[in-house]
Formats: C-alpha cells, structure tokens, sequence
C-alpha cells in the first residue's frame, strides 16, 4: 500500500512534529522557575479536567467566538471539529478496513487505495462510514465556503475589518484551503473510476464523467496535488499562525495549572505568541481602531510582529499606541494575555531609562501611627479632581471611620503608570516605599479612589490588609447601615472604568451604590464592554485631539439614554468626561456625599 | 425704511445699532438678560487707562436713546431663519427684517472645568470675574475674612489648553491679570502677587507699559509655569503645585487667593445662532465669510457678525467691529452716511 504520491504529505508531517517537538521543548525549557515549579506541582492535579474540557470547548467547538457570532463559530468550528472528526473517523475507517495494520497515510489516502490494495478488506457498516465521511467533508467545505465569504464580505460574520496577513501566512492559507476542495476532487475522480465512496464522492464522479473529464488521466495529478497541499501546509505549519492549532492546547494547559507571566517574557509568552490564530476579533473592538481607524496595532499585530525578530521596533511603536483598556484581552477567544506582552515590549524599549534614581525623596517621608485606623490613599490623579477626595474625606466623617489620609501631603506615586509604561525597576522603589509605609502604620484596612492605584495594590503589592476601592467600601458601608442616603429621582448613566471594571472585575457594587441614591440607567456598552474614557496614562502616541475622539465616542454611548448625571469611579474618566462639557459628571463618591442623610 | 435685527445688547450690538438708528434705519434690538451691558457692568476698572467700567456703560446707554431703536430686553431669541420667498431677508422669532447682526458675544470660561485648580471646592479660589467683582466692591478678603498676604493670578485657565479643547488665546487675560495685579497692590501695598504665566502676550498699546510698571512700581512677582494642581490647607489657604519652567525647578507655595485668569468661549446664545444658520466656525464662534476684507459678513446673506462672537476680543475692538458691520449694511443699502458735527 505505497504510492510515491504520499510522498510530500509524510514530508510535511515529519517537518511538522519535528519543528514543533523542538520548539515547545525550547519554549518549555525557558519557562521560569517559579513556572515550572507550578507545572510539576499540578501536572496530574484535578485540574486536569477543567482544562481539558477548556481544550475541547475552545480548540474545536471555538465556543467563545459562537457567542460573539453564530455564523463565525460556526466557521472557525467546522474546519476545527470538522477537520478533527474527519480524521478520527478516517482513521477508524482505516483501522477497520486494514485488520492486517496500515501506514499512517492509508486513513489520508484511503480512498485511492481502497479499490487497488488487496490488504484492505470489506467490513461490516463500509457503506454508513463512507457516507459519514462525506457529510464531514461537506462541513469542512461550508465552512470553507464560509472564510472565504469573510474574505470578501466580512460583515454577516460580524466583523467589520480583518486582518492584513503576511505572505507565508497567505501561502499557507492558500494551501489550507485547496486540501479540501482538491480530496473531493480526487476522491470524486477515483469514485468515477472505481464507483467507491460516499454520496457526495459518486456524485462528484459522475458530474467528472459527465462534463467529459478523463478520470484516468486526472485522478492521479488529483491526488498528487492534494497530497502537495498538505504537504505544504503542513511544512508551513510551525512557521505561520496555523501553529495555534496545537499551541492553544498547551497554553490552555499551562493556564489552567495556574501558570503566571512575569515582566521579562518566558517561554509561557512564547506559547502565547504562538497561540494566536489571527483571527483579528480585537481589531474592531480596539477603540484606536473603532474611534481613530488607526488599524494596525492591535493585539494580533503586536504578536505578529514580536514573532517576526525584525519587526522588533514596529513592535516597540505598536505597543505604545495602545489604550491600555483591555478590551482586547475582553475580547480575545483564546484569551491571550495581551495586556502582559504589551507590557514586556513596552519594558525592553525603555531598559535604558529604567533605573530607579531620582527617588531620594522617598527618605522624606514617613510612616505614620494610624493603629486602628482605615489608610485612604486618594492617589496621584484624585489630587486632580478634589471633588472626590474632599466627598470621601466627608464619607469616612459621616460613618464615623477614623481615617488616615495618607497621601494628602506627601504622595508617593502607586507605581503603575510606570509598570505601564514598562519601566519595572523604578515601579518597583516606589511600590516598596506604599508597602512599608502601609505595614508601618497598622491601619487595618486601606481604600483607594483610584482605580489604578487599586489594581496596583490588590495585584502588585501583596499587602496584608483588606484593599478596598471606594465603591466596594462605600457599598460595605450603606449595606451595613453606618451610611444613610437618600433616594432621589436624579436619573444617573454609570461608566465603567476600564481598570475597575475589566481590570478588577468590579461591576456590581458601584451599580448597587447608585441605585441607592438615583436611578441608573442602562447603556448599550457597559461592564466588561465598557468604552475607553480616551483619558489614559497607558498611550503617549496619539494627540490630545485623538484622546477626545475616544472620549466622546464612550460619552455618546451614556448620553444615549438621556441621564441628569454621569457617573464614574475613576479621576481619570471624570476630568476626561468633565472636560467634555456636556452634562454634569460626578464621582460615586461626590453622589454619595450629597445625599448623605445625617442622624 | 430699512428694519435691522440686532441680537445682544453688548457693546458691540449697542454700537451697531445706534449708528444704524442715526442713519435711518429702524432696529429691533434683542438682549437676552433683563438689562444691557452686561459684561461690562460687572467690570471695576478698564485696561489700560483705569477708566470706570460704569462710564465707559453710561456712555453707551446713552447711544442706545434714539427713537429708531427699539430695545427687546429679557428676550432670548429662539429662531432665526430666511424668510420664505424672499431669500435674503431674515425672521427673528416671527418678525421680519431687511438684515440682521449676530452680536451675541462670549461666555466666560466655567473654571469647574479645570478641578485640579479646586474652583469650588476650596474657598481660596476664584475667577478673574470673581476678583473684579471684590475690586469694585473695594474689599478683598480670604477665605476667612482677613487680609490676604498673598494672592496668585494664574493665566490661561481655558484658553492655550488643549486638554479643554480650547487652542486659542483669549487675548485680554494677560494685561487683564496686570490690571487686577496693580489694583490689588495699591488696594493692600503689603500683599505678595504673584502671577503665573505661559508667556505675556503685551500686545495692545500701553499695554507693556502696564506691565512695566506691574514690575518696577509695584513688585509684582512673574512666575512662568501653569500650576498644576491646588489643594486646600487646613487653615483655609491653597497650596499649589506648580513648575518654575525659568529655573527648571518644581514649586510648591500656600497662598491665601488664588485666581484664575478664565478665557472666552462662545456664549450659547452664539452657538445655537450660529449653528442654526450655518456659520458656525471653529469652538463655536461663528465664521466671517473673510478674515481681511470681509470680516463682518457671513456665508449667509444679509447675516453679519460682530463682536466677541466672532472671536476673543477687547472692548474697544468690540465696539469698532459693531460699528463697522453697521457700515457695511448702510454701504449695500446705498444709505447717505451723514456725518454728525
């Protein structure tokens, strides 16, 4: 059972495992210790399940894209499921057809060598496994049909603009594509000569033999050129953004053991990298795109060009053009954490300036005795809008908390602005400088009215105490009856800000606050869809000008359903919407504090 | 006779329709306040010459009593379109007119804008009007009631900012900053002022000279840098933030006044007119059909611009921008122009 035509698929094959055996070795051996040590300690853990039943939902029934779009599942699952199912059931189909043992390529190539090897014998339900074979290929074609539909008509699978691929990546998917039409093609041929196959395959056949095509002459030039498509694109595989296929399944793994990224990227970032299959979802969610039509530096081109070596400084430029508000890691299906590599990029482009000097201020400020007491940090940008520091000062002074202000003269950066901008090292002094004078001073509970300032300590700090951002604290409050407002009629549209929101997950509390005291109003993009303020320390590439086209896009959304107020929770989307002009803009906390009901 | 349709009792509004009045025309003027001149009103002292605001009002009052003219005060006018038929004539609010002047002026910068700067928050801080209003009060207090050992002027507070969208200049904070600096010196000689600057754009004549003397006679301090923040101090002063850009150093000082210099933007009434008729130009203010030989004329027929409508502008720019849209409607209806003795 050989034919020299196999040839080019057993190539593409052993190139295939070759190159991604080294390369996750290399990836995996690169992993940092702290990695490997929560590898070994969970590799046979429970959760094990989980994961793999993340494997299965999201590498072949692409389940998080159905949700987003029917019609795109339905495309990215039917050339994964139906591809996958395609060669189980012919490797089924082979295995029962060869009781004798067959190559491997026999399932691949069984058609053709069905009719012509005396080692294949006939077996029992032949016909019912032909047939479900067609009814497979038939779903792989349809979505086929489907991504070239996208190709040129994107928006009936719900997307707007698609991303710009680089040549292999093109040479590639025109190899993809031509295996499946090019199996029917020669299976059709083969069946008009044989009578073998299923439905579709004998009809293929005598559509051939009826428009007058030589079978004996094509069908071998058929299975040559099928066998050469996988071939290449098998060959191409490691190399292009087909590497997703297997690569998300590890990454899947490695995520689900709780593997976590640090600042310098390992082999975990490498995985990552590899795992992104370019489907371009982030493009037009990426508010530089949607509010600026700046359309080539979103997630999957900063992958892109990280794994092209001479891109680097277009890496450099793209990560710097970035809101920082998440939505893409929102939006991500294989939940990349963009977020993270942005960061790593943004750090070896400012290695040079990262040294912490010019810090010996910090010697001059000291910890403070607040034994008992709540620490409020306003941070850097609630120093900007007094409006919330003077209303939760206020708030504390009404439920009788005794507070220390902590950063109200002398105020110490949080240090994420700078781990933002990839400048780790000097983060580092200032976040040393917060912890020990947070520990020092025995206060049993810290809030924040910054939402930046609050991910930097929940997620960076490690602290003992509770952190608490003030929506969460002003909400503990109410519900426990040391705070008493009063409900008005003030009808109130809440925008999320991204750092509180998809950052920390908070979304209830500041809703539950607001409820108290007005009516809230529903948006169109809200929670985890909630639209960058514009105003963000995270991008220093575009203008002033371009921040406020960001801007008034998210203003639209919450003046869409006419409210009094806009109401926020972060200083930053305050100023930017403030500045707007355009109805009064206020923070929870300001809300709070003008209808607090005194006893 | 003619009927000409004035929208603003300003000075510009005001000078418009009094030479038209005098030249036989019949004007309506609208104001959308009970009493005219209100901008002027709420002013103490003129640059550059210290002149009574009061005087320079009276004086224009007096214009407006002539019997072509008709004074339609407390009335904001909602409509203004081409009337139907007849193209280049206008309706104002359901009355007719041959032609109609747009002098519906500016709107001081609201300074809540700016909260870094705690307009509102903290009882330190106040607007140039703010301050103007205690120089003609004659009594200039802290927040407690005492004598201010310092006060700090602050310019460009909406205007040259780019983070409030505003790009332009507003041209008469600097030697208005000046004025107020020099008032408040001779009022409290013991009194530290300060004032914060991007640059001093001294444009105007004898406006150097004001400054000049700002400097040499009263020891008015100039600090080039913005202020970045101000936060209240526990005993009712303001400290501020800000950068010395002169000696590179950052600055922190506690003041007992802190003022903020605000710009001019295009008052609603401008927008909403403006709009309405599509002349609007940049940040609101409505656009002149050519900023050299046309700058009184729209792209509307027969709707002229004047004033602080059109742009920043000083009062006495203001009232020869309205004397000159009057002109150039007397000028295309051929109307003799009589020159008083």
């Amino acid at each position: 059972m050989f034919d020299i035509f196999v040839l080019p698929f057993c190539a593409g094959v052993v190139a295939l495992l070759a190159v991604s055996l080294m390369k996750y070795i290399r990836w995996i051996n690169s992993f940092s210790k702290r990695q490997q040590i929560t590898i070994r300690r969970n590799i046979l853990s429970i959760k094990i399940l989980p994961a793999i039943w993340e494997m299965f939902r999201e590498c072949l029934l692409h389940w998080r894209i159905t949700q987003r779009n029917l019609l795109l599942g339905y495309m990215h699952r039917s050339l994964a499921f139906g591809w996958f199912l395609l060669i189980v059931v012919g490797f089924v189909q082979a295995l029962m057809a060869c009781p004798g043992g067959h190559p491997f390529y026999a399932a691949i190539f069984f058609n053709y060598f069905e009719p012509r090897s005396e080692r294949i014998v006939e077996f029992a339900h032949s016909q019912q496994i032909a047939t479900l074979m067609d009814v497979l290929l038939l779903y792989v074609l349809s979505g086929l049909f489907l991504a070239m539909l996208k190709k040129v008509w994107s928006k009936p699978l719900g997307m707007k603009r698609t991303t710009k691929h680089n040549l292999t990546d093109r040479i590639a998917k025109f190899s993809l594509w031509c295996i499946f039409p090019l199996r029917l093609l020669a299976e059709g041929a083969t069946s008009s000569i044989y009578g073998n196959g299923g439905f579709l395959v004998r009809w293929v056949g005598t559509v051939i033999a009826a428009i007058g095509l030589d079978s004996a002459e094509i069908e071998y030039l058929l299975w040559v050129l099928y066998s050469l498509a996988l071939g290449t694109f098998f060959t191409l595989m490691p190399f292009t953004r087909y590497m997703h296929i297997f690569t998300e399944v590890f990454l899947i793994y490695f995520r689900k053991n709780g593997v976590i990224e640090g600042n310098k990227p390992s082999g975990y970032t490498k995985f990552e990298l590899s795992a992104c299959s370019r489907c371009g979802i982030c493009i037009d969610h990426c508010p530089v795109n949607r509010e600026l039509g700046i359309s080539n530096t979103q997630g999957v081109y900063l992958l892109q060009t990280i794994r092209n070596k001479d891109l680097w400084h277009r890496a450099e430029q793209i990560a710097a053009n970035c809101m920082v508000c998440d939505r893409c890691q929102v939006e991500c299906p294989v939940g990349i954490d963009l977020a993270t590599i942005r960061r790593q990029v943004r750090s070896e482009a400012h290695t040079a300036i990262d040294k912490p000097v010019g810090y010996n201020y910090l010697e001059r400020v000291h910890p403070f005795n607040a034994i008992g007491r709540i620490a409020y940090f306003g941070g850097c940008m609630s120093h900007l809008t007094p409006g919330i520091t003077s209303a939760m000062e206020q708030i504390f002074k009404a439920a009788g908390q005794p507070y220390w202000y902590m950063d109200k003269e002398q105020s110490i950066c949080c240090g994420r602005p700078l781990l933002q901008q990839g400048l780790v090292k000097q983060a580092e002094v200032l976040r040393r400088k917060n912890r020990d004078m947070i520990t020092r001073s025995g206060a049993t509970m810290l809030v924040t009215s910054c939402p930046i300032c609050y991910q930097s300590f929940v997620k960076e700090y490690q602290l003992s105490i509770k952190v608490m951002h003030h929506t969460e604290y002003i909400d503990m409050l109410l519900r426990s009856g040391k705070l008493k407002v009063k409900a008005g009629s003030e009808r109130i549209a809440y925008h999320d800000p991204c750092e509180l929101g998809r950052g920390c997950g908070i979304y209830q509390a500041p809703r539950d606050v607001l409820g108290s005291v007005g009516t809230l109003l529903k948006t169109k993009e809200e929670r985890a869809n909630s639209l960058c303020c514009g105003y963000n320390l995270g991008n220093i590439s575009i203008s002033t000008d371009q921040q406020q086209l960001v801007r008034d896009a998210a203003l639209g959304n919450l003046l869409a359903p006419n409210p009094d107020t806009i109401a926020t929770a972060c200083p930053m989307c305050k100023r930017s919407f403030a500045r707007a002009n355009a109805i009064p803009v206020k923070d929870i906390a300001e809300i709070v504090a003008d209808s607090l009901v005194q006893d | 006779m003619k009927t000409i349709a004035v929208i603003g009792a300003g000075p510009a509004g005001i000078e418009a329709a009094s030479v038209m009045a005098r030249q036989g025309c019949k004007v309506d003027l609208y104001e959308k306040q009970e009493e005219p001149l209100c901008n002027i009103r709420d002013k103490a002292l003129l640059f550059p010459n210290f002149e009574k605001a009061d005087t320079i009002a009276e004086a224009l009052l007096q214009k407006l009593r002539h019997e072509n003219i008709s004074l339609i005060s407390g009335h904001e006018v909602q409509q203004l379109e081409r009337n139907k038929g007849k193209e280049s004539s206008w309706t104002v609010d359901g009355r007719q007119y041959d032609a109609v002047i747009l002098a519906s002026g500016y709107t001081p910068f609201d300074a809540h804008r700016k909260e870094e700067l705690g307009y509102g928050i903290y009882a330190g801080v106040h607007t140039s009007l703010d301050m103007e209003r205690m120089l003609r009060e004659g009594r200039i207090v802290n927040s407690i009631g005492d004598k201010p050992r310092r006060v700090v002027f602050l310019q460009c507070v909406g205007s040259r900012d780019e983070k409030t969208g505003n790009h332009y200049c507003s041209k008469l904070c600097c030697v208005t900053a000046v004025k107020q600096a020099i008032e408040v010196s001779k009022m409290l000689p013991d009194t530290e002022v300060y004032i914060f600057y991007m640059d001093l754009r001294m444009w105007g004549q004898h406006f150097e000279e004001l400054y000049r003397s700002a400097q040499e006679v009263y020891g008015v301090k100039f600090v080039r840098g913005r202020i970045s923040e101000a936060a209240g101090t526990y005993d009712g002063r303001v400290q501020i933030k800000a950068e010395d850009t002169l000696l590179g150093l950052p600055l922190r000082i506690t003041t007992d006044l802190l003022v903020l210099m605000v710009g001019m933007e295009a008052s609603d009434g401008t927008r909403k007119l403006s709009q309405m008729c599509g002349i609007c130009g940049e940040y609101g203010f409505v656009q002149s059909s050519d900023p050299h030989l046309n700058d009184n004329s729209t792209l509307a027929p027969n709707l002229l611009a004047a004033g602080a409508c059109k742009r920043p502008m000083t009062l006495t720019d203001a009232i020869n921008d309205g004397r000159s849209a009057a002109c150039e409607i007397l000028c295309s209806y051929s109307l003799p122009l009589v020159f008083n003795s």
